[in-house]
């Protein structure tokens, strides 16, 4: 059956009585079926709890009832976000068999808007990686060409909006890793201001970095999720001065006049000429739509990535210290004594690439090195917050590539820190904590596949509707959000 | 520039049980990644104020009233105790 896209056309389709809610959820229930034995988006399914929610919204829809536009709509969940009573394993060996005792915040604010939840969606373990190759569970492959990484570290929600395995997604960013996994799978990935969306029941792992956002076929979808879960939540203090206004109606305000900065740092030697041609066409499009481009520049964006890579893990190794086979979790069964609970129990049940940054962060965290490494970047940290707070003095928002190349193939990042040079283009805004989008803006060859480009925008503080708008008119005015991958 | 002497001590902090052969890789990777930092040291941050804080909140505060978990969400931490006795948590001994 051809089913709507976009979270607009299902509503459509719902009100009309076109598809009923439950033939849709067990529409999508059917390609999770068919596609996730090769694409490995999926770590769990809901199908009990979707089949019954999709049955209520039937009813009301026969009685004659008006229904939200999130009612009804399968949704997939990166599996750090906790849904209450459900399995929720990070992707980690150490929460294989976690059940959550609550559900987060957005899990409830989407189910109060009668949301269905599919399944939760494979990721990095403990969210740290950019290709979702660090999965304790395996990697999950990119529905563009499935020997190639689908990116990191919410690659399972990613590869399920592209793969039409679920209408839109949640995911969350760290460094990147809504953008990221956006961009090589061809679909939108938002990231929000800092703060705009509640972090509670969201697992931990860079408490001042982390935020939750969307993934859809459309900016428009992405747009409308994020209405949904946005807005101050008193579990979680540092959503206190989140935005409350909707970002979906001023999507179609047009962008004449507006002013977009080019960043000369975003556009290294070290570039693919193809991901550059297609980003400098987009540009051209965004001026085509009235804006007025103007060439600007973040000084301190090289510095970005190392404060990244020292304030990250340290937050990190504080957050990683309640995996210790105590309360929950793995625990390690043959410990003659408490030592040894806390190190076997580490050691086996979290994967390399968390014990690699909890060592990170420990070290630099350490008597003696603190002042060299975490003072120093946090310094940093305000100087690439600064520089985009004087960027926007002059400019409403800024683009960029979303990465330096299309997606990699699955293994050729071996090398810890040539992994971590993935995320350059994305850190300064997790730094900064300014709202991120990555958009479609074409396709590369490579080795007869077809591979998808992203463009990045940035914006102001709690400026999220302005990047949600410039990103929903450079769509509209392009065909990209019409390609699918043949699966 | 991260000896295996570091990472053992490292590790002891993080409390990791690495491997001999664990050791000898992270104190490879680790000198690599912090080779890379290193350039940070570069950056003349002096008279720099920072704050933990990305968005300069101060004392976003709750009333300290205690609501006592509702009979689910007890019998859910109490299921998820890797080791029980009744109703309360078993560990391997603290002072041993």
């Amino acid at each position: 059956m051809e089913l709507p896209r976009t979270i607009q056309e299902t509503h459509a389709a719902l009100v009309k009585g076109d598809i009923s809610a439950t033939e849709l959820t067990g529409a999508y229930l059917q390609n999770i079926k068919e596609h996730n034995e090769v694409l490995h988006a999926f770590l769990s399914l809901h199908e009990e709890q979707a089949h019954t929610d999709a049955a209520n919204i039937d009813k009301r829809l026969k009685a004659g009832e008006k229904i939200g536009t999130l009612e009804g709509i399968p949704l997939a969940i990166k599996d750090n976000i906790l849904v209450n009573g459900t399995v929720t394993t990070a992707g980690s060996k150490i929460l294989e068999h976690y059940c959550a005792s609550y559900s987060a915040t957005v899990i409830e604010r989407l189910q109060e808007r009668g949301a269905i939840v599919l399944g939760k969606t494979n990721m990095d373990d403990a969210a740290m990686g950019s290709s979702t190759e660090s999965s304790y569970f395996g990697p999950t492959k990119n529905p563009w060409d499935i020997t190639r990484v689908p990116g990191g570290s919410s690659g399972g929600s990613a590869a399920a909006v592209a793969g039409g395995l679920c209408v839109a997604a949640l995911g969350s960013d760290t460094g990147g890793s809504i953008r990221q996994p956006a961009s090589f799978c061809g679909v939108v990935g938002f990231k929000p201001t800092y703060g705009n969306v509640s972090r509670y029941g969201l697992i931990a792992m860079a408490s001042s970095l982390d935020q939750i956002g969307t993934f859809g076929a459309t900016v428009a979808d992405a747009s409308i999720v994020f209405d949904a879960i946005k807005g101050a939540d008193k579990h979680d203090s540092s959503s206190a001065n989140a935005i409350s206004t909707d970002t979906y109606p001023q999507l179609s305000k047009a962008l004449k006049g507006m002013q977009i900065g080019v960043p000369k740092e975003y556009f290294t030697d070290g570039m693919d000429s193809d991901v550059e041609r297609s980003v400098r066409e987009a540009i051209d499009v965004l001026k085509g739509l009235g804006a007025i481009i103007v060439d600007i520049s973040l000084p301190h964006t090289k510095y970005g990535l190392s404060a990244y890579y020292i304030i990250q893990p340290a937050e990190v190794s504080a957050n990683i210290a309640r995996l210790d086979g105590i309360r929950y979790g793995y625990s390690a069964r043959d410990s003659q004594n408490l030592s040894e609970v806390y190190m076997k129990s580490r050691e086996e049940g979290l994967g390399e690439e968390v014990r690699r940054r909890v060592m990170l962060g420990t070290y630099t965290l350490s008597a003696g090195y603190a002042d060299a490494y975490y003072k120093q970047a946090q310094k940093v940290r305000m100087l690439v917050t600064q520089d985009f707070t004087t960027a926007f003095a002059d400019v409403d928002c800024i683009v960029t590539p979303t990465t330096p190349s299309p997606a990699f193939k699955l293994g050729e990042k071996s090398d810890p820190l040539s992994m971590y040079l993935q995320d350059i283009f994305t850190v300064s805004a997790n730094i900064a904590g300014i709202p991120g989008l990555s958009v479609p803006c074409g396709f590369v060859e490579r080795d007869g596949a077809l591979l998808p480009v992203g463009l990045q925008i940035l914006g102001r503080h709690f400026d999220d509707g302005t990047v949600l708008r410039v990103g929903h008119q450079y769509e509209q005015a392009t065909e990209w959000h019409n390609k699918r991958p043949s699966l | 520039m991260i000896s295996k002497e570091d990472v053992s001590h490292i590790a002891k902090l993080a409390r990791l049980e690495l491997t001999e052969d664990e050791k000898e890789l992270f104190s490879q990777q680790l000198s690599s990644v912090l080779s890379y930092i290193e350039q940070l040291k570069e950056v003349d941050t002096t008279g720099i104020e920072y704050h933990y804080h990305v968005e300069g909140l101060e004392n976003v505060m709750d009333e300290d009233e205690v609501t006592p978990a509702d009979e689910d969400t007890r019998a859910a931490l109490l299921d998820a105790m890797p080791d029980r006795a009744g109703d309360f948590l078993k560990v391997k001994g603290v002072f041993n």
